[in-house]
């Protein structure tokens, strides 16, 4: 017999590395998973917008994520991949150390954030997620890739 | 539901029978007795009558129906326009543009039109007095009724023989032929009437001989005929085997087969002559009406042959069919700069020769895709003559509307869009502008105010202009109003230019109309039409000389999509100024280089142009690149104003694509978008008039 315990509504997320921590974004707001290629600078933009490549004929802007959320850079290298999400009308390619893999969270494993995650902030967060002897951190695309905030930023660097 | 498919086009076409018969009304207006164009009228109005009655509209038709016998009274002289029937007509062209708009909007197209209706039929009894005796009129129409009557006997058939065609068909009899009548009717939806008119028409041709079309052969090609056609046909074979040669055809709805009988026709066509004098005046007069419209419509074909041959022959396309088009040539545009720059770097010829060629052959599609997509301004500008006309009539002012330039093309959805605000500018100009009859005497300018609309072509933009040559803008008002709405401060006020002032118009909640007209002056009127400029890339402005005038310009793009562009490079760095913007490139040794109110400066051509270094404004990182010392600068201009931008060196020209940066990436500051090169990068579209100040 089929216990009802036993099902347990899951989603489904894209596994992305940034410095040592693991993060994840539902595999619905991703379009496509991309190699680092040549990113053209937009100026008086805030800094963590890398700037914008050419996908497939679409002129699509860059986010550094690392930048975004204040992680110490490093180089790019072999591994670092462009997450292509979407949000809403925005589509905005994300920069990650590396992202490699999908996996399946049961919805009753996602425990809201603390305070501050790997220097987050909260805001950015859906939930932290706890599996086996993982910790996957879930983000928040809506507030990652708010527009107001941007606009701010914009204002305060003019 | 078969009709569904047509609906769209007989839109159109009414669309275009309507405006024809609103210009030419406006024309007949200063030259009344002028029977062409009342003819032209009359032809459009029967036209529009044919296809309202074709698709069901029923009151349409009614409407064009008196309306056409108006007409028809007035080009056989017996009845004078004067400005009570032309009111009445204008009346009735408005009614049927309010069925259309509800037609197209997807509703029935049905109006009360018994009101106007009536009005039609009181000048048609001569009850609204003309120049000429209305009596006179109506009793001339009587004899004539008489005499239609005469020329068309009414058969249940609506074929008619004459005497010559009754001989043949008697002969034919005595040498043991037949004589048959066939009525064919098409489907409902057959798409091909002619093509299936034509096929019926041979295979009958095939079994003997055809002595006469109805309608005539020639109407059956041009697919003049609503539903079925009937042919007389001589012939040996049996009415069976007449029925299935006909029946063969497909798309054939139904066929008649009857001998003709030529003795019998004769004895019938009498009685009937006889029967007719009891029918009612009413409907003779209908039936004359009637008869004088076929007789039209005989002369009226070779007018459109003759008229055809030099219009040229047009399709309808649906604009998105015409959008999709212009994406996948954008797509290809980009391909084409990838494949020029591959071919140059492997130095084959053979391959340079091929995709050099092939770029100029797309060059010529990009110009026909590009012109396809042009429409005059005229589609805009024709309902204005209408408006302004009645404007002025409301307003009880003398207005000249004079059109410039309606035959500049803009891209047709910069067209769908300027209708409104251009709507706004002419009623503004007509009643804030010009100035009372009265008032314009006492100032010493003519009675008749001038109202200027004028389209003209300028680089990448074209400009529409609104001018008049009334009172100007009174600027003590405008302040004024702009401080009580709170708009400006009064400090602010007392800095502020002439032209500024002006400007002032376009701020939102400024209307300086004393009293409120209906026309405009709910304070909503320019503020949205700055807005609506700006929304399609353009810019307006306005220029005004107090007592002599006020212009409004309007600045629009010529297309929204593909533009020419200057490629200039700085440091690793590669950005596209529009061709648009740019009056020319030059070098300069840095010797030239002057300082004014710690600003670089340039003499160029006697004028001092402040240099803006892209380098600096865009804090464009360095490269090892080596330098050469002189200065490569792009000379740009906003209006008059212009500014040197200081760059590294010149790529070229190039045909680019414009492309957003996307939702994420708004008001990018001096970016106005981008385009992918042929090394498939990004490069950012410089817009020039943010570094103007």
């Amino acid at each position: 017999m089929l216990d009802r315990k036993d099902i347990v509504e899951e989603i489904k997320v894209i596994v992305f590395r940034l410095k040592d921590e693991e993060y994840g974004v539902e595999v619905n707001q991703v379009k496509s998973i991309e190699r680092l290629e040549h990113i053209t600078r937009v100026p008086r933009t805030p800094n963590f917008v890398k700037g914008v490549i050419n996908l497939r004929g679409v002129v699509t802007p860059i986010v550094d994520l690392r930048r975004r959320f204040g992680i110490e850079e490093t180089a790019y290298n072999e591994t670092t991949r462009v997450i292509i999400v979407a949000v809403g009308e925005i589509e905005v390619g994300l920069i990650v150390d590396s992202a490699n893999d999908v996996i399946d969270i049961p919805i009753n494993a996602i425990e809201p954030p603390p305070e501050v995650v790997g220097g987050i902030e909260a805001v950015y967060l859906r939930g932290v997620a706890k599996l086996d002897r993982r910790l996957l951190i879930l983000l928040n695309l809506d507030k990652v890739l708010n527009t107001e905030e941007l606009k701010q930023l914009e204002n305060i660097e003019a | 539901m078969e009709m569904n498919q047509y609906l769209d086009m007989f839109i159109e076409e009414s669309k275009e029978h309507i405006q024809a018969i609103n210009d030419n009304l406006l024309v007949l207006e200063n030259d009344p007795a002028n029977v062409d164009l009342i003819n032209e009228i009359f032809r459009s109005a029967h036209t529009l009558k044919g296809m309202a009655a074709t698709m069901g509209f029923e009151d349409m038709a009614a409407l064009t129906h008196e309306m056409e016998n108006v007409l028809d009274q007035a080009r056989n002289h017996k009845l004078v326009i004067n400005t009570d029937i032309m009111d009445v007509i204008f009346k009735c062209v408005d009614l049927l543009e309010t069925m259309l708009y509800s037609i197209a909007g997807g509703g029935d197209g049905k109006e009360d039109v018994s009101h106007i209706v009536s009005a039609l039929k009181a000048i048609l009894r001569g009850e609204i007095p003309t120049a000429h005796q209305g009596g006179q009129a109506l009793s001339g129409s009587g004899d004539e009724a008489a005499a239609a009557i005469a020329e068309v006997p009414q058969n249940a058939k609506a074929y008619q023989l004459d005497e010559y065609e009754l001989t043949v068909i008697e002969q034919s009899i005595q040498s043991g032929y037949k004589a048959y009548w066939v009525k064919t009717s098409v489907k409902d939806d057959c798409v091909l009437k002619a093509a299936r008119a034509y096929m019926v028409y041979d295979s009958l041709e095939g079994l003997g001989e055809i002595i006469k079309t109805t309608p005539s052969v020639e109407e059956l090609e041009e697919e003049k005929f609503e539903k079925s056609f009937e042919i007389v046909l001589i012939s040996k074979e049996s009415s069976t085997k007449v029925e299935t040669a006909v029946m063969n055809v497909s798309e054939i709805e139904s066929v008649e087969v009857e001998e003709i009988h030529p003795a019998a026709h004769r004895v019938a066509s009498m009685n009937q002559l006889e029967e007719n004098p009891a029918e009612t005046a009413a409907a003779a007069l209908a039936k004359q009406t009637e008869a004088k419209k076929e007789k039209e419509e005989k002369a009226a074909p070779q007018a459109q042959v003759a008229k055809k041959n030099t219009a040229g022959k047009t399709i309808r396309v649906d604009i998105e069919r015409l959008d999709v088009l212009m994406n996948l040539f954008s797509e290809l545009v980009i391909d084409r700069g990838r494949l020029e720059q591959l071919a140059r770097e492997s130095g084959q010829s053979a391959l340079m020769e091929t995709v050099e060629h092939m770029s100029r052959i797309s060059g010529d599609l990009q110009n026909i895709i590009l012109t396809m997509r042009m429409v005059p301004v005229e589609q805009v500008f024709n309902r204005f003559p209408r408006m302004v006309r009645d404007l002025a009539k409301d307003l009880n002012k003398k207005i000249n509307l004079e059109i410039i330039g309606a035959e500049t093309e803009l891209d047709r959805t910069v067209i769908d869009e300027i209708g409104d605000p251009l709507v706004h500018l002419l009623r503004n100009s007509i009643d804030h502008g010009i100035e009372s009859a009265e008032e314009r005497l006492a100032a010493g300018k003519p009675e008749e105010g001038l109202v200027q609309l004028k389209a003209y072509h300028s680089g990448n933009h074209v400009f529409i202009e609104v001018r008049d040559d009334g009172k100007g803008i009174n600027r003590e008002k405008v302040l004024k109003k702009a401080i009580e709405r709170g708009i400006i401060t009064e400090q602010a006020a007392s800095a502020l230019s002439n032209k500024q002032i002006d400007e002032l118009l376009f701020a939102s909640g400024l209307s300086t109309a004393d009293k409120i007209s209906d026309v405009s002056g709910r304070g909503v009127g320019l503020d949205v039409v700055k807005t609506k400029i700006e929304s399609l890339g353009g810019a307006c402005s306005v220029d005004s000389t107090p007592g002599a005038g006020t212009t409004f310009l309007i600045q629009l793009p010529l297309t929204l999509s593909i533009i020419s562009a200057m490629l200039v490079q700085v440091e690793d760095e590669k950005f596209a100024v529009p061709l648009s913007s740019i009056i020319e490139t030059a070098v300069f040794s840095p010797d030239e280089i002057m300082h004014a109110h710690q600003q670089d400066v340039i003499d160029f051509r006697g004028r001092i142009v402040p240099l803006v270094s892209l380098k600096s404004i865009f804090s464009i990182p360095d490269s090892e690149k080596q330098k050469e010392s002189d200065i490569s600068v792009v000379i740009v201009r906003k209006g008059d104003k212009m500014a040197g931008l200081v760059v590294d060196s010149f790529i070229g020209q190039q045909e680019i694509v414009l492309k957003s940066l996307g939702k994420y990436l708004v008001n990018v500051f001096a970016i106005s978008g981008a385009t992918i090169l042929g090394d498939g990068q990004v490069a950012l579209i410089i817009d020039c008039n943010a570094l103007i100040k």
